[in-house]
């Protein structure tokens, strides 16, 4: 096996375009341990599915080098590379019964029918499909399928397994239901995988890291709460969980925290984060959990007055629209606590947050 | 509630009278919609058939023309010497026909059971109205043949309108009066040889339509659509042309003087005393019919693998096949409907074709159907055109059923 010091997958400088003229991904670098669960997490068009198909050996890279347990791979066809995949809508073959399914990749390879038969029980005890075996994948429902194609996946035993946001189609129950069952059999059978989806929730459930991607680069890769708690840009805080955004602009800075003048007038502090120093436009970013309402303005906290524009109980907490500093889609979610706070349409509290809460990142231009 | 109660509507009608008093008015809509074609079909289309159908076992023109000498020959046994109460009545018939110019039929009729008795009839009955009794005597002076049995036996076989003796010419035997089936000698057997050269044909188009189609329809199904629209067009281009053309187009190509035998030649393949005959022969009908019926495999084949998603190759890729095994067990089964469709429709098309066979087929290139025309328009035997046209009609059914029990006609996809 490798040292914990060499990368299990390597993108270096890749480059991905179709039609010589724009590119698709620009400029990869992704480095992925032995055993880890990464997701390539954004919007559709982002060049996080050109990157996991040029993993796979679907798609060549334009420029650059892909490795894998430290050789390149760029020249090897995909039937050599010994990648389990999952696909979006399964791909379970038609004509095939579940066991027949599973036995493809064994049959490929040469080996005997008892060592098959061993495998393919033991795949199909692990997603607990056993008495599905001779069924046809149209007998079988959308989270049924799931599991076979999970199943054919891993049934060679594959060091690196790729998915394609295979649980797209599923309802949503089933969906969070498969999310668990899939990060166990990550933890159990210590394989390699790469996931890709454009679900947020999907990707910190699940992953050990998550790499954003955005316009075919990767906007942050970190672990799901750093990603969540420590965006480094206004797009990975927009794309991860809920967001309030402030525009402003930077008039001092000290020590890592900058002094923003907002649009409205008001003046707040912020971690800076992502600025281009002293006079450029910022834009703060807030998560509603983080704010509290206050009928007055508490020491301690960046407060600004707001008005109360709705009011959704949603049971564990009151999700509380306001307007604040021109922003009439600044949201607060308040705890439902015994102290009500006696919240009232049209009411104008203040809105505060701590300065370690408020990050100033870079304006972005959607 | 009682399950063996019929269930009843709010107001106590039992809920099936309801439902079929509510959906009458709609289904009398839809009725009177399909009653033109209807009509349109059963006129054009099924009376005919069903009318010529019985024509190749039913004949009655001796019956009808021969009205005095029917019932005698019916009780007649067909072996023992025709009696001189036959004869009179063949004469009084004779006479008839003369008069009534429908003798031509008779003998006509007569000649398809025995060959060579057409003017034994034409030229008795031009004398029928000078001979004197005792008429046997009488008619065996005027025609030697009259004394001999086997034409009392072809006369008392035509004599039974409703036969099976035309299934059995179609099928190269001969229906007899006391030995009932015999097969014809070998080398007077036509039908059945055409009958398997037919089938031969048709299959051999078939599996060519099936080669060659095949990439064809694979690439329409997998190109961009800039380039598969225009591969389209070069396959319906063609499938729009006439027939006619396209065949005399073949005969263009293939003649010995023609195309392909020019560059054979030039190249220095075949001397120039010594071309390939490509046409007027059995290969001119297999290459112009596979030809002309290539589009209706590589349509139903397209619509199917138009409808297989890229990721079932890729999916086996990925588990670790060769491009060559992914696409023998992966794609090929699941393109197997369009095959089914293509090759039933190619095949039953073929069986039945006419005129391509017709102008490139030369003597060993013609089909079934070309005999069945010439009996329709040349030979005037419809009746023997009509068992043939049913034999081939049956066959085309037991391929049909066939069909569905190996593969299931549910399975199949045309477009």
């Amino acid at each position: 096996m490798l040292d914990g010091s060499d990368p299990f997958v390597c993108f270096r400088n890749v480059q991905k375009s179709y039609d010589g003229e724009t590119l698709v991904v620009k400029n990869l670098n992704l480095e992925i341990e032995s055993g880890e669960f990464v997701t390539m997490l954004g919007p559709s068009g982002s060049g996080k599915t050109t990157c996991l198909m040029m993993l796979a050996g679907f798609e060549t890279a334009t420029h650059g080098e892909i490795e894998l347990g430290g050789k390149p791979i760029n020249n090897i066809p995909p039937h050599k590379r010994g990648i389990g995949m999952v696909f979006q809508n399964y791909a379970l073959f038609p004509h095939m019964t579940v066991a027949e399914n599973l036995t493809f990749p064994l049959k490929v390879r040469g080996m005997s029918s008892g060592e098959i038969d061993e495998k393919v029980g033991r795949a199909l005890d692990m997603v607990q499909m056993r008495f599905f075996a001779d069924r046809k994948p149209a007998q079988l429902s959308g989270g049924q399928q799931q599991r076979i194609a999970l199943a054919r996946a891993l049934v060679f035993e594959p060091e690196l397994v790729l998915m394609d946001e295979p649980l797209g189609a599923l309802d949503k129950q089933l969906r969070e239901h498969m999310q668990y069952e899939i990060k166990h059999i990550h933890e159990n059978l210590g394989v390699t995988v790469v996931y890709v989806t454009h679900d947020q929730s999907e990707a910190l459930t699940m992953s050990n890291r998550i790499a954003v991607f955005d316009d075919g680069v990767i906007q942050q890769l970190a672990d799901p709460v750093t990603l969540y708690e420590k965006p480094e840009n206004a797009f990975v805080a927009q794309f991860i969980g809920e967001n309030n955004t402030l525009a402003g602009t930077v008039t001092s800075l000290s020590g890592g925290v900058a002094s923003v003048t907002l649009d409205s007038g008001d003046a707040v502090k912020a971690l800076a984060i992502n600025t281009d120093g002293k006079g450029s436009a910022t834009q703060l970013s807030v998560r509603p959990e983080r704010c509290v309402v206050t009928p007055k303005k508490k020491a301690g906290l960046s407060s600004l007055k707001g008005r109360i524009e709705e009011l959704i109980y949603l049971g564990d907490h009151i999700r509380c629209r306001m307007t604040v500093a021109g922003n009439d889609e600044f949201i607060v979610k308040v705890p439902n606590t015994a102290d009500q706070l006696g919240l009232q349409i049209g009411a104008e509290p203040y809105v505060g947050w701590q300065t370690d809460d408020c990050r100033a990142l870079d304006v972005k231009d959607a | 509630m009682n399950a063996t109660q019929p269930i009843t509507a709010a107001d106590g009608t039992p809920l099936k009278k309801k439902l079929a008093q509510a959906m009458f008015r709609s289904k009398l809509r839809a009725a009177g919609l399909v009653a033109p074609l209807l009509a349109f079909v059963l006129a054009s289309f099924i009376f005919p058939i069903f009318a010529l159908m019985w024509q190749g076992v039913h004949n009655n023109t001796f019956e009808r023309l021969m009205p005095n000498l029917t019932e005698e020959l019916r009780v007649w046994d067909g072996l023992s010497e025709p009696t001189e109460e036959m004869y009179t009545l063949l004469v009084a018939d004779l006479r008839q026909n003369r008069a009534d110019k429908t003798i031509g039929r008779v003998a006509s009729r007569v000649n398809q059971e025995l060959a060579g008795t057409r003017s034994l009839f034409t030229s008795t009955a031009r004398k029928a109205a000078k001979l004197e009794p005792p008429y046997r005597d009488a008619l065996i002076k005027t025609k030697k043949k009259w004394g001999e049995i086997k034409v009392w036996q072809a006369m008392k076989l035509t004599n039974q309108s409703l036969t099976p003796g035309f299934y059995a010419t179609s099928l190269d035997a001969v229906y007899t009066v006391d030995q009932g089936f015999i097969m014809k000698e070998e080398k007077r057997q036509i039908y059945t040889k055409l009958f398997i050269r037919t089938l031969m044909i048709s299959g051999s188009v078939m599996l060519l339509c099936l080669l060659l189609g095949y990439p064809v329809a694979y690439l329409l199904a997998t190109l961009p659509l800039k380039y598969s629209n225009l591969l389209m067009i070069m396959v319906l281009l063609p499938f729009w042309t006439s027939l006619l053309v396209r065949t005399t187009a073949w005969i263009a190509i293939l003649q010995s003087q023609g195309v392909v035998n020019d560059i054979l030649v030039w190249v220095g393949i075949a001397a120039d005393d010594s071309r390939f005959s490509l046409i007027y022969n059995m290969t001119g009908t297999i290459i112009a019919m596979t030809h002309i019926l290539l589009p209706f495999m590589i349509l139903p084949l397209y619509s199917v693998m138009k409808t297989i998603p890229p990721s079932y190759m890729r999916a086996a890729r990925s588990l670790g096949a060769t491009p060559t095994r992914a696409f023998i067990k992966v794609y090929v089964p699941q393109t197997i409907p369009g095959m089914g469709a293509g090759g039933l429709l190619v095949f039953i098309l073929a069986i039945g074709y006419y005129i391509t066979p017709a102008l490139v087929g030369g003597q060993d290139g013609q089909l079934i159907s070309n005999m069945i025309a010439y009996h329709m328009q040349k030979s005037l035997n419809w009746s023997l055109a009509a068992a043939l046209g049913g034999i081939l009609l049956g066959g085309v059914l037991i391929l049909y059923w066939a069909y569905d029990r190996i593969i299931g006609i549910d399975n199949m996809k045309l477009g």
